[in-house]
């Protein structure tokens, strides 16, 4: 307990005063937040309200979207990743992503987790098969896929899918995980699974997770930040966000009054 | 029985035709040729030179001249084209530019064969200086089989799910990796199968070739790239109308007729096959 409240200091993410426009229109206002190591913090609020889009920011996936532009500071560690200087590239592998509909790539297990190994030039056979071994393990399916490592990752289920994404996301060693709805497509079960995989992701990495699902907030997160029409409107522990609110607004979005 | 009805049939039955007469056209052009060319194919045929002013002998030389100025176009076309496309289709923004190649393209597959013929002596031919040489009959050839590389291969480019390439993207990839690694791979299949539909065409293109390349007579093999060369098309063309003795030859343009149809239809056979395969390697 006195560990994770002293993990909890530690800032890994920290964002100042950003505002982000899709071809001028302004979709993030004044976004100011800290986001603690090791912990995860839950982005929550109605559809449109921009916490995808925030989301994508912490690892300029919105670079590649036409017409975007962001203003504003994103310190991870201390350096501005929205600085002229910064390889957009170390950025992603630093900061890797499990996208809402799971991607795996048109290859073998083996394959689609080597990726992003592969990617950045690791050509060693030996550390690459470690590797794969331990993402699996890490992403809790290893036992389920160690005998058939060489099929198509489409022959999987559709938790299975997102598992093996968040696999492959881990194999290239990232240091904070973006997850956007990553259990909105899966079962109750697969979304259990893929809860519990992240209560235990948070001791190693830093993780943001964009979830509609209250309730499932109230579980895995340890802040919340409660975003609507491109602005916060609170955030804070968890704990508190979802018992005294002090935000109207807040209160009767979590309460279920809309959304 | 109600007007409905035999509206209804009537309809069906007008449609039905439709299809029939397309049928028909098709099959009797086919069997046409190949009733009539069948009984010259021999294996003599096929690989012995021309002889007696064409009166005799077979078309090799004509075989191998069409396969050698297609080889050539393939070259010109696929690396041209598919580099075109994705440059169009991955990294080019949507503006008003980009929007008027894309509009050129598609306005080229268009334009008739006989001018792309012209272009090429003028740009080949003379301006180029490569001579009257299956180069500059392959290159204009090239030229006009662009349009289709192009077309077919962004088709094949947009099929990729944008999740690949966001997916190789946020695992540190540079755009070309998640290109080279994640998109091409199950792309090229289409993009070939667009382009060898295009070569096809192209095989049997008379107009292009006509005073950029092709001989009337040469009873021997094209030696080098500057070399003029015999084409099946074009020796189809003259053993059909320019012949001095047309009726004594007829059965040879038959054969050539035949031989012809059966070379663009084995790559169009091709075309379909890889398309196939590429159908079952695809996700849902």
């Amino acid at each position: 307990m006195r560990d994770s409240l002293v993990k909890s200091d530690l800032v890994k993410i920290k964002v100042e005063n950003l505002n982000f426009y899709y071809t001028g229109v302004k979709v993030l206002k004044n976004i100011t937040i800290e986001i603690k190591k090791n912990l995860v913090t839950g982005i929550i609020g109605p559809s449109g309200c921009g916490k995808s889009t925030f989301l994508r920011t912490l690892n300029r996936m919105n670079d590649v979207v036409l017409g975007a532009k962001a203003e504003g500071k994103i310190l991870i560690d201390g350096k501005n990743i929205y600085a002229l200087d910064v390889d957009v590239v170390a950025i992603r592998r630093k900061v890797g992503m499990v996208f809402q509909k799971s991607n795996p790539f048109p290859k073998s297990i083996f394959d689609n987790v080597a990726y992003g190994l592969r990617i950045n030039g690791i050509k060693d056979k030996n550390y690459i098969t470690q590797k794969i071994e331990k993402s699996l393990q890490d992403a809790a399916l290893w036992k389920e896929v160690k005998d058939r490592l060489n099929k198509s990752a489409f022959d999987l289920s559709g938790g299975q899918q997102q598992r093996l994404c968040i696999a492959r996301a881990l194999a290239v060693e990232p240091q904070v995980l973006l997850m956007d709805e990553p259990a909105s497509a899966l079962d109750p079960t697969a979304t259990a699974k893929i809860e519990e995989l992240i209560q235990r992701l948070k001791e190693k990495y830093t993780i943001v997770i964009v979830t509609h699902n209250m309730q499932q907030a109230a579980r895995i997160s340890d802040h919340t930040a409660f975003f609507m029409q491109g602005v916060i409107i609170e955030h804070g522990l968890t704990k508190k966000i979802f018992t005294k609110p002090v935000n109207k607004i807040t209160e009767d979005y979590i309460t279920g009054r809309f959304g | 029985m109600n007007i409905k009805y035999i509206k209804a049939n009537l309809g069906f039955g007008l449609l039905r035709l439709c299809a029939l007469i397309v049928g028909v056209i098709i099959f009797a052009i086919l069997y046409d040729i190949a009733s009539k060319g069948v009984g010259k194919i021999t294996w003599e045929f096929l690989f012995s030179m021309p002889k007696n002013g064409m009166t005799e002998g077979g078309i090799f030389p004509a075989i191998i001249g069409t396969i050698f100025v297609t080889a050539i176009t393939a070259l010109l076309a696929i690396p041209l084209g598919m580099g075109c496309a994705i440059y169009l289709n991955e990294y080019a923004n949507d503006n008003i530019i980009t929007r008027l190649i894309r509009m050129s393209i598609r306005n080229l597959s268009g334009v008739p064969s006989i001018v792309y013929g012209l272009f090429g002596v003028v740009l080949f031919v003379q301006a180029m200086r490569l001579g009257t040489s299956v180069i500059s009959s392959g290159f204009t050839l090239g030229l006009m089989t662009l349009p289709w590389t192009v077309t077919a291969s962004e088709e094949a480019l947009k099929n990729v799910p944008n999740s690949y390439r966001q997916g190789a993207l946020a695992l540190g990839a540079t755009k070309w990796q998640a290109i080279r690694t994640n998109v091409l791979p199950y792309a090229v299949g289409g993009m070939l199968t667009g382009t060898i539909l295009g070569l096809a065409r192209a095989a049997g293109e008379t107009a292009p070739i006509l005073f950029t390349g092709v001989a009337f007579y040469l009873p021997f093999l094209p030696k080098s790239l500057s070399s003029q060369f015999m084409a099946l098309p074009y020796h189809l063309y003259i053993m059909s109308t320019q012949h001095h003795s047309i009726n004594q030859v007829r059965p040879i343009a038959y054969g050539t007729a035949l031989v012809l149809v059966v070379l663009v239809f084995v790559m169009n056979l091709f075309a379909v096959i890889l398309r196939y395969r590429l159908r079952k390697f695809k996700r849902d």
